[in-house]
């Protein structure tokens, strides 16, 4: 078994360290962002190595240290770092029988080992792994083809364990960047500008000084502005002033022109998917229906931008000594954030070390990227000086990068029997895609924020169409259903307002909860149950098995009148990961508000490692979902983005939490399948199609406010 | 600059700070308790409850000098002896956590509630939580995780 992670790190001694204290280090270039995979990556190096799950320790991801890994992103670090750590950790066992087999003069065959310590069965000798290791290096490669466990053989994977890190969250001592400290250290804040085109036009020299000569540091680099003292409260207020200081050419602002006309009107770049992957043949027209069609139907859903909106604002916390810059920060990707930095300062890349330190939960790529490379910024400027940075709210949901606008236009023909017999859908947006990933030209510095504003800046990274299978707002658009006759079709839509790049799922959200909502209007067309409807079209015996668990589980159809309705969906992450099914109870108020009463989640995702992490994965992506589909989307005018806090990007709330009831499928011995992303679609098709079933309402613009509600009653 | 005392975790802490300084950053750069966190700065988070004389409140906007001669509690200190707390037990039981920043300022929450209430109805469990926001959506693992503190079933609502 091998994965790209074992191509680039192909020695055991970059996965695992057995130290003296009979502790296991494991190490990896995936990250944990409260999804968990510290705990799934500690069970299965126990599970290899028969040691006890306590006994290992997941080290940080530090730049030259770790396996480059690339981003923790994508539903692929259980396939990735997962499968590496596994072979790595079986490798390492078999070497350690190896040796042990030579220093207790017994055959191999006659050991035995409980929790790293190996005996055999023939003399009353044993000796532990700390012993055989003492620190050493194993110097081999990882065995690809190492014998691994087989599910009967398995005592770790599958069981409850106490996730990483899980009590000192609950006691407070879990150490995010945030709470980082040094001697000597200093508090720093940025001084944004209104939007993104605006310029430094001026700045109050007399304000200026004077915060100096109070013993306030300030950073003007270019249109870069940031302040930093001793005492965080003063380097808040500090903020305050400096921005008061400030005078910024704001040239045009924003533009304003109405999103989905722009989505559908711009420039854009087309290509055609076969397969779920986009190839350079030309973009097929969308003909009229076949002869043999009996229905053709029509439909456009909207998704508006919206944001990850961590609940804590990103930071970072920088040093510069010399010729290197040491960054602490919570990226998904240390090593192409190194690079990029690197690049945009002028620095080798070795002069730069970044260490992984938790952050909030991510969901994608939100601030923490930009906010370590402003860290450097200050930091260059403050030499010798430990630095923490820490985005305010307002700088966080005005300056993360958004998930795309999206606009979804499908159609689908029915034969007399109710077949779907062609299939169009498009699919427009901006990118998804805009982490700092090195490229020729500086694009990769062009894709942190505050390179647009240092001296000399660098502009920002234009948009390029992705290839690939199911990336970027492509992902997902090929259904998985039977259809016949399909025409996908992939936009990249220039001229757009907002920073974008890529937001839990990516474009799958969006297309899910078109393709879903459609799968609705068409089982209505065609006078069909809208489970029956799906499994009709479904060859893929695990997908059909997740609907109809949760179809049984959920007690399908339901409830469904006097302003209660249900509504299922299902998609498989990518076409290639977890199956997930969820249906959701609704209950929309007097007020037009939709209250969610209950869901049921059926999935699988491959052999299971650890159930607990992957439930609350599942139950998150849930309650995630539910709030953008619900509630979210960023606003903003010509002066800039307005949505700049919680009342003005309001996110779902305890009161609005539905009761939930996941269902595992169970496949041991199936390789593990990524799952952090794949409920979110299926939520957003499952609300509108319960919206519908308790309405006779078919919303297809995001989000299902009130008021959305209120004017799809009145057409 | 303002001298005062701060009552934290039962110790008696003197404090010198600009009058105007939120308790919050007295706690976390002062006094080391970094439990508490920083999500807004304006109250519509959640994340940096303590309890105050036994209430759920929230530190990042009123000054810290308010908060002389009452007796404040931070997620530290519902485990000073090394013991969890019911609640934190509860939140491990049910592994309600994900990412975990918001989860100090909620495990404050449901204690607040639960010294009041000891069997909070579904609607004083929600009122409690309303200004806890939590991004990763652990919420359904923390309802469960109340639930199982005041198992014997909740008032009727």
């Amino acid at each position: 078994m091998t994965s790209a992670s074992l191509e680039k790190s192909p020695n055991v001694d970059d996965w695992l360290t057995i130290s003296s204290d009979d502790v296991i280090t494991i190490r990896t270039g995936k990250v944990d962002i409260g999804q968990r995979i510290s705990t799934s990556l500690a069970i299965v190096a126990a599970e290899e190595l028969d040691v006890d799950y306590d006994r290992i320790h997941v080290e940080r991801t530090r730049t030259g240290e770790a396996p480059d890994e690339g981003v923790t992103a994508g539903s692929n670090s259980m396939e990735q770092s997962a499968t590496a750590i596994r072979a790595a950790s079986a490798t390492a066992r078999h070497h350690m029988l190896l040796l042990a087999a030579k220093a207790l003069e017994v055959d191999v065959n006659t050991l035995e080992v409980s929790d790293g310590l190996i005996t055999s069965r023939d003399i009353n000798r044993s000796i532990t792994y700390s012993d055989l290791m003492e620190g050493k290096d194993f110097g081999i490669a990882v065995d690809t083809n190492a014998k691994l466990k087989v599910p009967s053989e398995q005592n770790v994977v599958g069981t409850k364990v106490v996730p990483k890190g899980l009590n000192e969250i609950v006691t407070g001592k879990f150490q995010y960047v945030h709470d980082m400290t040094m001697d000597g250290m200093m508090h720093a804040r940025v001084v944004r500008p209104p939007h993104y085109h605006a310029r430094l036009k001026n700045l109050d020299k007399n304000q200026l000084k004077k915060l100096q000569l109070e013993g306030v540091k300030t950073i003007i680099d270019g249109s870069f502005i940031a302040v930093a003292h001793e005492d965080e409260y003063r380097a808040i207020k500090a903020r305050d002033r400096m921005a008061a200081a400030v005078t910024w050419d704001l040239a045009d602002g924003l533009l304003v022109n109405d999103l989905y006309e722009a989505l559908l009107s711009n420039p854009r770049v087309s290509h055609r998917l076969v397969d779920g992957v986009p190839d350079d043949e030309p973009i097929p027209k969308l003909g009229n229906p076949p002869d043999e069609a009996t229905k053709t139907i029509s439909a456009r859903y909207e998704k508006p931008y919206i944001m990850h909106a961590s609940v804590a604002p990103s930071a970072a916390f920088a040093l510069a000594e010399a010729t290197k810059i040491k960054i602490w920060c919570h990226s998904q990707g240390v090593y192409i954030l190194r690079d990029s930095a690197a690049e945009a300062l002028g620095m080798n890349s070795e002069d730069l070390v970044i260490t992984h330190v938790p952050g909030p939960g991510c969901y994608g790529h939100n601030g923490a990227d930009d906010v370590a490379f402003d860290a450097a910024l200050v930091a260059r400027a403050l030499p010798e000086i430990p630095v923490l940075l820490k985005w305010t709210r307002e700088d966080e949901h005005a300056w993360e990068p958004y998930g795309s606008a999206m606009v979804m236009e499908l159609r689908g023909s029915l034969n007399k029997q109710g077949d779907v017999i062609e299939w169009s859908h498009d699919t427009y947006s901006d990118t998804h895609s805009m982490r700092p990933f090195p490229g020729p030209n500086g694009l990769g510095p062009g894709r942190l924020i505050g390179s647009r504003y240092m001296d000399p800046s660098i502009p920002p990274t234009p948009s390029q169409p992705t290839g690939g299978s199911h990336n970027g707002k492509f992902r997902n658009q090929d259904p998985l259903y039977t259809f016949p006759n399909r025409r996908i079709v992939k936009h990249l839509v220039k001229d757009l307002p907002l920073r974008c790049s890529s937001l839990r799922a990516l474009g799958g959200y969006a297309n899910i909860f078109a393709l879903e909502s459609f799968m609705d209007e068409l089982s209505l067309e065609a006078s069909m149950d809208a489970v029956d409807y799906r499994l009709m079209h479904l060859s893929d015996v695990r997908a059909k098995n997740v609907i109809e668990a949760a179809a049984e589980a959920f007690g399908w159809p339901g409830k469904n009148s006097e302003g209660v309705g249900c509504g299922l969906a299902f998609g498989q992450y990518k076409n290639i990961k977890t199956y997930a099914a969820v249906a959701i109870e609704v209950e929309v108020t007097d007020n037009a508000e939709i209250k969610l009463r209950r869901a049921v989640i059926a999935a699988d995702a491959g052999h299971v490692i650890d159930p607990a992490g992957l439930i609350v994965q599942l139950e998150g992506g849930v309650i995630q979902a539910a709030s953008w589909t619900l509630y979210e989307q960023v606003l903003y005018d010509r002066g800039g983005i307005t949505s700049r806090d919680w009342d003005s990007y309001p996110i779902l709330r305890f009161g609005n939490v539905p009761s939930i009831n996941t269902i595992l499928m169970e496949r041991p011995g199936e390789p593990f399948l990524g799952a952090g992303e794949a409920t979110t679609g299926p939520t957003a098709a499952a609300i509108a199609n319960a919206v519908y079933r308790a309405t006779g309402l078919r919303l297809r613009r995001l989000p299902l406010t009130p008021e959305a509600v209120k004017l799809a009653a009145l057409n | 600059m303002t001298t005062f005392t701060l009552l934290v975790n039962g110790n008696n802490h003197s404090v010198e700070t600009d009058p105007a300084t939120p308790l919050i950053f007295i706690l976390r750069n002062q006094l080391n308790y970094t439990g508490p966190k920083l999500g807004c700065g304006l109250e519509t988070c959640g994340a940096c409850a303590v309890l105050v004389d036994g209430e759920a409140e929230l530190s990042c906007t009123r000054a810290a000098s308010e908060f002389e001669g009452k007796q404040i509690t931070t997620i530290e200190g519902l485990s000073l002896n090394g013991n969890l707390s019911a609640v934190q037990q509860a939140f491990m039981d049910e592994g309600a956590a994900q990412c975990g920043y918001c989860t100090p300022g909620i495990i404050i929450a449901v204690t607040g509630l639960i010294s009041k209430t000891s069997k909070p109805s579904n609607s004083e469990i929600n009122e409690a939580l309303e200004k806890h926001l939590c991004r990763c959506g652990s919420h359904a693992n923390v309802i469960k995780a109340v639930k199982r503190l005041t198992a014997g079933g909740g008032k009727i609502d």
